[in-house]
């Protein structure tokens, strides 16, 4: 079967195809065979334009992104299933029915999303719903049972000991080892996707930034890519370069604070303490240098939103030889731990195989074998210049995953030492045009988690038509219910934060 | 038993109360610095202990007397231990009222009653912590019992005060097998004491906990008193140690008053040595995978037969 695409403008290298339902199944079955994933997927309403809904489903290839829109009618909208090619699409349909009423065939009914908080036959992303009905409605959420001698469950959270995000995970056990984990998310559900709608094209970014605070910079990045590529605009080159400055230094804040908190996780409670130190010393000269601790508001559409003095620049590439150094003297200390290395080695594996069929992402997955950053598999300005290490692992356990954070950590030590050594002069913003309406734009950053995806569309009056913003914790939740298995019940909190996966980017 | 005996014994009970948040807030205050962490101050479990005694207690709506009475047995049971253990005097009147295996006994009991207390509620993670616990407990306690069976044949007696009475009388005096039994004293006490390498008392992750989960459920003053009697119970594991391998300074014969004055710095002392050694140890290690548990206090249990052994071939 022939598919006419049509390139989407913008940097993030993308193509757009109009297909209908058997073609949306043999485009994904095609693009699966040649080691594709599915990168998100969603529907918008369109009964206000042409009288129906739209499913898009966005995968990743070699070219880069494919963007595919399956037009569905306005009763009763369902679209074939696409979890046996995707397996991480169950709770993008899922979800994608809670918000739209948009239903794929033959799939898990259960609600994903929804927890009850409005009524069954009120979708929240539809036109017509204006702010959704609030119900004491009690929802029954039948879990998977597992039967068997001396199996039982133990049910955690979503309320836990610690402070944490909230989700609940229900294990089956016998004694202490797992036979099955069932994660039950969705309990920090905002509305976000709505409250986009109500938002101007150029204020967005906000709002982004805060689809999870770990990863402002990248989701803000994301959507000022999206805005821009509607507007057929390009930033200066300087504030490309700063934009990627922030990302570094936001993955490097990240994989620091992960670090230690692998180590605490552990007992070692000597790993905490000082790549604290670490991450807060890096915080503080993000306050100095660039205004703010986390760069919640420094990517804006057109630019950034600070500019860096040569003062400030100097005081950055101070800082970096020393951290660097410790970095490395924790990495042998963690190396040499006899007691550390027993708990991280072969807990929680996912084989590259596994890893393959489940889609994994981002940094999990190039633990497991997953060789895929698009920083240098489709490097968006600046990083094409930066020529950026992969680095990877083929052990898909704990360790792994802490030797990735480790080699990533380096990598963006050294990155934004280029960075800053070969920053070009020049504006740090530039105004927009008004932006094109009626075709999406897709913004794609590699957060420190893995590929963040932005898809926008904007009206002619500036504002937001539609805006979904996705985490790769979508596709690594999943993940995390294969890697516990055969582990035992104390094992998972090590296993959990070696993924340290966001439930508010995931629950929306 | 006379009147100064009575005193003494009283002012031993309260000085092992008084002091062994004490000595917990010592570990914890040792273990910020070895993390190069300024820490919370000594004070800071009896900042806590005020804290949850000015809270209103909550109980679950399917709590049973049980549940309420568990929190004040465990702190009348290490209590009771702290007036056997000759902390200070080797000659109290209470000490000869129960020997080593009582003491051993006395340990079982509160861990007994903690353990149903746990799972009176029903919650997965009561029952998850009361297993974990029974299954340290049930492997510690032959390993502390071989540890006591050694120091008893080279002593003559089950007598814990006794015991220390006749090593502290022959302070040059070298027996190898104490050293076996010294050593598997220790990993007995981290075990049950719910320290580093076996357990993790400053974690937050419920799935991992052994000892925390099962007083997930206390709050207020029961919470209070479990955690009095968990610093107690360090505190006594302690002073055994003392008693059995380091008993130098104990004031030793009937007991009187004049007898404090060198044994009480001696016990402070050695205290501060012991609550520094074990924040060193925990900061070294990280935590055990839950399964290599029973692995550690094997070898404590072999390391303590290894004693016995050494004293009944070689009778050193």
């Amino acid at each position: 079967m022939e598919l006419v695409t049509a390139p989407l403008p913008g940097a993030a290298p993308a193509r757009h195809a109009l297909v209908d339902a058997a073609g949306l199944r043999a485009v994904c079955a095609a693009a699966h065979v040649a080691d594709g994933q599915l990168q998100t997927l969603w529907a918008s309403d369109e009964r206000d334009r042409v009288g129906g809904f739209c499913l898009w489903v966005a995968l990743a290839d070699a070219q880069g992104l494919l963007l595919l829109q399956l037009p569905l009618p306005a009763e009763q909208p369902r679209y074939p299933d696409l979890t046996d090619i995707f397996p991480a699409a169950a709770r993008l349909q899922r979800a994608a029915y809670d918000l739209t009423g948009v239903r794929a065939e033959k799939s898990d009914p259960r609600p994903w999303l929804r927890h009850g908080a409005w009524p069954t036959q009120t979708f929240p992303l539809r036109r017509d719903t204006h702010g959704p009905a609030p119900t004491d409605e009690e929802e029954s959420y039948p879990f998977v049972r597992v039967t068997g001698d001396g199996v039982h469950e133990i049910a955690v959270g979503p309320v836990h000991a610690g402070i944490i995000e909230p989700g609940h995970f229900r294990f089956s056990v016998v004694g202490e080892k797992v036979l099955r984990l069932e994660e039950r998310l969705g309990y920090v559900h905002k509305g976000i996707e709505k409250r986009f709608e109500s938002l101007p094209a150029l204020q967005g970014q906000r709002l982004a930034a805060r689809v999870s605070g770990d990863s402002a910079v990248a989701f803000s990045w994301a959507y000022c890519m999206a805005l821009e590529a509607l507007c057929d605009a390009t930033p200066p080159a300087r504030a490309l370069w700063l934009r990627a400055l922030s990302l570094e230094r936001e993955r490097l804040a990240n994989h620091l604070g992960d670090l230690g908190a692998l180590g605490n996780d552990a007992g070692f409670g000597v790993g905490l303490a000082q790549f604290s130190r670490l991450k807060e010393d890096l915080l503080r000269a993000n306050a100095r240098a660039l205004g703010a601790r986390y760069l919640l508001d420094a990517v804006v559409p057109g630019g950034v939103a600070f500019d860096l003095e040569d003062a400030a620049r100097r005081l950055l590439l101070e800082t970096l030889p020393p951290l660097e150094t410790e970095v490395g003297t924790l990495r042998d200390i963690y190396a040499d731990h006899a007691g550390l290395q027993d708990r991280f080695l072969g807990a929680g594996r996912i084989t590259p195989a596994l890893a393959a069929q489940l889609g994994l992402t981002g940094l999990a997955g190039r633990a497991s074998g997953q060789p895929h950053d698009l920083r240098c598999d489709h490097p968006a300005a600046p990083y094409d210049q930066l020529q950026v290490h992969r680095i990877t692992h083929s052990d898909g356990d704990v360790a792994a995953r802490v030797a990735v954070r480790f080699g990533e950590t380096l990598e963006s030590l050294r990155l934004c030492r280029v960075i800053l050594e070969n920053l070009p002069p020049g504006a740090v913003h530039a105004p927009l045009p008004p932006a094109a309406h009626g075709r999406p734009g897709l913004g794609w950053v590699e957060g420190w988690r893995g590929p963040v995806l932005v898809a926008l569309e904007t009206t002619d009056g500036g504002g937001i038509r539609r805006c979904h913003p996705h985490d790769p914790s979508w596709q690594n939740w999943p993940a995390l219910e294969h890697a516990v298995i055969g582990n035992i019940v104390p094992d998972f909190p090590l296993i959990n934060k070696s993924f340290n996966l966001s439930y508010s980017g995931h629950d929306l | 038993m006379n009147i100064t005996g009575v005193t003494a014994q009283c002012t031993e009970i309260a000085m092992s109360v008084a002091a062994a948040p004490l000595l917990l807030g010592w570990v914890n205050q040792c273990r910020a610095w070895l993390q190069n962490r300024r820490g919370p101050g000594l004070l800071q479990p009896y900042r806590q202990l005020r804290k949850l005694f000015h809270k209103d207690a909550v109980l679950a709506a399917n709590a049973s007397p049980l549940f309420r009475l568990v929190p004040y047995v465990e702190f009348a049971s290490m209590g009771l231990a702290a007036a056997i253990i000759p902390s200070l005097w080797t000659g109290l009147p209470f000490g000869a009222a129960a020997d080593t295996i009582a003491l051993v006994g006395l340990f079982a009991t509160a861990r007994l009653f903690l353990a149903l207390a746990a799972m009176d509620i029903g919650t997965a993670f009561g029952s998850l912590g009361a297993r974990r616990e029974m299954l340290v407990g049930f492997l510690a306690e032959p390993a502390l019992l071989m540890v006591f069976f050694t120091t008893s044949l080279i002593a003559n007696s089950t007598s814990l005060p006794t015991i220390a009475d006749s090593f502290a009388r022959h302070p040059l005096a070298l027996y190898p097998s104490l050293a076996f039994a010294g050593v598997a004293f220790l990993m007995v006490l981290l075990a049950e004491n719910a320290r580093i390498p076996v357990d993790n008392p400053a974690t937050h992750l419920e799935l991992t906990m052994i000892h925390e989960a099962m007083v997930l459920e206390y709050s207020a003053r029961h919470l209070a008193l479990i955690e009095w009697s968990a610093a107690l119970k360090l505190f006594n594991y302690a002073c055994i140690g003392l008693a059995l391998f380091l008993p130098w300074g104990l004031a030793q014969g009937p007991a009187d008053p004049g007898g404090l004055l060198i044994a009480l710095p001696a016990t402070a002392f050695k205290l501060l040595l012991v609550g520094a050694g074990l924040a060193l140890i925990e900061t070294l290690n990280a935590k055990m995978r839950l399964f290599r548990a029973p692995e550690f206090l094997a070898t404590a249990f072999l390391l303590a037969v290894l004693g016995l052994l050494v004293h009944l071939l070689l009778g050193s």
